[in-house]
């Protein structure tokens, strides 16, 4: 090659001050501890949307605890028909319903029936769905293949519709009984999630070493696979709360949620409609306290996706 | 020669001394949440036309990081903070996106590291070529489809015009790897970068390559610019040589008297790291005075070496402590309904280990080695054959007695990214073990951690941390420290030092060697590469296509091949034979 000479280049050595030499592969003892649960906090808690979210969940959650700190009217009693649709007074910052009970307090009782409803279902159907899940996509199989036929029956019916039809049928509708309904339909997302997460650390090589380190079976799954598998699940289970406070609100509003007597967000939202041309605010409040709540739940899911998911992190 | 090449040096009359491409002072840094981190910093060097200048350096040194900044490919948030590259007198830091555009693919190509992910599975071959033609050379249509068919057979794939239509799960690394430098090279940029464009294949598949890429680049006066870890490959192919250390250059010149005389340190470190067929045994040496640059030899005679040969081979008795009769794995893939192919995986293989030694297996992918320490590891169970280990068939073993088995031979997985549990700090993770066979009360574990950690050359402090926290070099010690933390009698290594640096890997193999003589240890070591083969064992295995096609001592294999296939194996060592300075 003609043109290889006429480019020699001279040796060059750099001088060892520039770039000083440290040891192989050094241990920088410096840096501090991290793991998959201390970045996620460390990530969250730099996002104002978490503090947001959570400082609202917060309230609900205390609200729902303690009705009474933050209302001493009753919501109930001293129903004054001629309140019906009134405006705010004193003492009665939201106005009246058409009953003439007052709205912030009813707002402020209900929110017990809806958190609980979303709490209970959610927390039923998380558990169950990470237990089937798990042994589905990690014994595989038999077990796997039935358990997720029936996963898909359930799941090819729109949980609404499946909830009303079957509560039609219940005679008693207290939060417990809303939540297990919701739940029999909701548990095969999850399980698909879990068992999916289960299968793709099921064949990475630090279960193998395991395997070859002489761990049971069982203790390999409880230990290694479910913790590296729950990720996504926490991520699903922290938006779906939002919406399980949103199905019992609209099986409520259709007249097949929370029985007539419990209170709660949905059932006055369904009272209110007859009037919500001449009194719309006995609609809006408890509609917003909803919509707040849902929405709180639904950022901090969000929050939680970007911490644990470190590819949806990168792309921001 | 051809066109193409009278028109580069044609356009190199007016400056016969003008480098093709120079960047000065370049400096690339990417920003995090943290601020700017230097990954290039003040990087100077000069390719002129028809030369190959290959940069070399360990992860993180800022090669890779530079070959993307001349052609603005950086990741992310990598931006070019100051200097200028130079393409042809144009400074390319200062080209807009389009007209960057232009510029890629039709005057300066690329090669990608992984052929595994860098085609488009859903596409074929041919619309993916075609694809790259048609936006460089403005060719359309049937003139398009000729020039791709051209170009798969200018990068050697003879029967092209019949696959044209496969897609690329159909067409093995190599094949792939093909099909990348020909779109690399399509467009006759006057320029390749290719990045590590073969470390991801075996060696003699990587020879036929490499022979190839320079037979095209040679033909069309392109100059290459190289990017890799090997050094080997550098002194055989690479004029120029370009040491790059913590984002800086260290030492740059011809690159057959950097290799021959290295002056930088750095470069000595590196030089002396370099496993080759030249060189000899591992010497183990404890390193006295860890604050001075541990520049580690592994050349030379080595008397400490020698004499732990010969003790083990005194020590070794006359049985063998495993031994593999006759193995046989088939696997059924299944095929459209019920019908089955069956794959012979491991094909009637026979070896014994003896105690203490070292014996390693050595094949390309796909010959069945990993196989056979799955089997080993009763990971997976055999079709037919035996396997025993000392004394006793492990067909059947079950329970205790398998528990027992497990507890003396323990594996290390090649993959230091994979094996180690992510959501395990590290003490949990050496802890694990010892807690599966109810080893001893929570205190005499925690010491028994500490003393692996020391072991394996980790401070203490390191128990408490997590995986994605350490090097790969660091978690590769944190795995051989959970498999020795059961006091095993064998330990089967399956690409344990594959995936690391040279350097690194060199630590690594000299730790294994230094544990071996100090704890008794039986290594079956199963390896693509022979480099490695040569400072470490004592018997080798050659495997190909699921059978031992030689087995014979280390020196045996190395100084007197006996089959054509070992022969072929040793030749395509990249720079096999060329004398480090040392």
């Amino acid at each position: 090659m003609p043109s290889s000479t006429q480019g020699r280049q001279p040796h060059f050595v750099a001088a060892l001050e520039d770039t000083p030499i440290v040891a192989i592969d050094r241990l920088d003892e410096t840096q501090k501890a991290s793991s998959t649960w201390s970045d996620a906090w460390d990530s969250m808690r730099r996002r104002p949307t978490f503090w947001i979210s959570s400082a609202l969940i917060l309230l609900v959650v205390i609200v729902a605890l303690f009705p009474t700190l933050f209302t001493q009217t009753s919501p109930t009693a001293n129903c004054l028909l001629g309140n019906s649709n009134g405006g705010p007074e004193a003492d009665h910052p939201f106005g009246f319903t058409r009953q003439g009970c007052d709205i912030y307090a009813r707002v402020i009782f209900g929110t017990q029936a809806s958190v609980t409803v979303g709490l209970l279902a959610t927390v039923i159907v998380t558990l169950f769905g990470i237990i089937v899940g798990s042994l589905a996509g990690y014994y595989g199989g038999f077990l796997d293949a039935i358990v997720s036929r029936i996963g898909d029956i359930f799941f090819a019916i729109p949980t609404v519709l499946g909830a009303i039809v079957l509560l039609s049928v219940l005679p008693d509708r207290s939060p417990i009984v809303i939540a297990l309904v919701l739940s029999i339909f909701a548990w095969p997302q999850i399980a698909r999630i879990m068992r999916g997460a289960v299968l793709s650390a099921r064949n990475s090589d630090y279960v193998n070493a395991s395997v070859a380190l002489g761990v049971s079976k069982f203790k390999i799954l409880i230990r290694h696979v479910v913790p590296n598998a729950i990720a996504p699940v926490i991520v699903i289970a922290t938006v779906s709360l939002g919406t399980f406070i949103v199905a019992e609100a609209t099986l409520s509003f259709l007249g097949i949620g929370l029985g007539g007597g419990i209170m709660s967000w949905g059932n006055d939202i369904s009272q209110a409609q007859t009037g919500i041309r001449t009194a719309p605010q006995v609609l809006m409040y408890p509609a917003a306290a909803l919509s707040v709540t849902v929405l709180a739940f639904l950022m901090l899911g969000d929050v939680v996706r970007d911490a644990l998911d470190p590819q949806a992190r990168a792309r921001r | 020669m051809t066109e193409t090449v009278t028109e580069t040096v044609g356009q190199n009359t007016n400056g016969a001394h003008t480098p093709l491409l120079q960047i000065t002072n370049l400096e690339v840094g990417f920003q995090t949440q943290r601020g700017l981190v230097p990954a290039v910093r003040g990087v100077s060097l000069s390719l002129y036309a028809g030369q190959t200048l290959a940069i070399v350096g360990e992860s993180g040194s800022g090669k890779t990081t530079t070959a993307q900044a001349i052609i603005n490919l950086l990741a992310g948030t990598g931006k070019i903070t100051a200097g200028e590259i130079l393409f042809e007198g144009r400074d390319l830091t200062q080209l807009s996106a389009n007209e960057m555009q232009a510029v890629r693919g039709r005057q300066i190509g690329y090669v990608p590291q992984d052929p595994m992910s860098n085609l488009n599975p859903v596409w074929n071959i041919g619309y993916q070529v075609e694809e790259a033609i048609k936006s460089n050379s403005g060719l359309r249509g049937r003139d398009a489809r000729q020039r791709t068919i051209e170009v798969l057979k200018e990068a050697g794939l003879s029967d092209a015009e019949d696959r044209l239509k496969q897609f690329p799960h159909q067409f093995s690394g190599g094949m792939r790897q093909r099909v990348l430098i020909g779109i690399g090279l399509s467009a006759r940029p006057k320029l390749l970068i290719a990045d590590e464009p073969t470390s991801a294949l075996d060696v003699t598949v990587q020879r036929q390559i490499l022979d190839h890429l320079a037979t095209l680049t040679r033909d069309y006066g392109t100059s290459v610019l190289f990017i890799t870890h090997d050094l080997g490959l550098a002194a055989e192919r690479a004029e120029q040589l370009v040491v790059m250390y913590q984002g800086k250059v260290v030492e740059s010149g011809p690159s057959q008297e950097i290799l021959a005389d290295p002056q930088h340190p750095y470069t000595q470190r590196l030089v002396a790291a370099a496993p080759s067929l030249a060189s000899r045994r591992i010497q183990a040496k404890k390193n006295e005075d860890a604050a001075a640059p541990a520049i580690f030899s592994a050349g030379g005679t080595d008397t400490a070496l020698i004499r732990r040969a010969t003790d083990r081979e005194l020590a070794a008795s006359g049985t063998d402590l495993i031994s593999v009769v006759g193995i046989t794995k088939m696997y059924r893939i299944r095929k459209s309904g019920l019908k089955y192919d069956e794959l012979l995986a491991v094909n009637d293989v026979s070896f014994g280990v003896k105690k203490g030694t070292t014996t390693a297996i050595v094949g390309e992918s796909g010959s069945g080695k990993s196989t056979v320490a799955k089997l080993i590891l009763q990971l997976e169970n055999t079709t037919s054959g035996r396997i025993e280990f000392d004394g006793r068939d492990l067909a059947g073993l079950k329970g205790r007695e398998l528990l027992n088995f497990r507890r003396r031979v323990q594996p290390v997985f090649q993959d230091p990214y994979g094996s180690l549990d992510p959501q395990y700090n590290v003490g949990n993770t050496i802890a694990e073990p010892l807690l599966a066979h109810k080893v001893g009360s929570s205190k005499e574990r925690q010491k028994r951690v500490l003393e692996l950690l020391d072991q394996v050359s980790l401070p203490a402090a390191t128990q408490f941390r997590y995986p994605s926290e350490l090097s790969g070099g660091q978690r590769q010690r944190i795995a051989i420290a959970r498999a020795l933390a059961l006091k095993p009698d064998v330990l089967v290594l399956d690409e344990a030092v594959s995936a690391l640096d040279v350097l690194v890997q060199g630590q690594i193999l000299n730790l294994l060697t230094e544990l071996q003589s100090e704890l008794g240890l039986t290594y079956l070591f199963i390896t693509h590469d022979l480099a490695v083969v040569r400072l470490v064992a004592d018997n080798v295995c050659v495997m190909q296509k699921g059978r031992i096609v030689e087995a014979a001592s280390t020196d045996d294999v190395f100084d007197n091949p006996r089959e054509l296939y070992t022969q072929e194996l040793l030749a395509a060592i990249p720079g096999a034979h060329f004398e480090f300075g040392r």
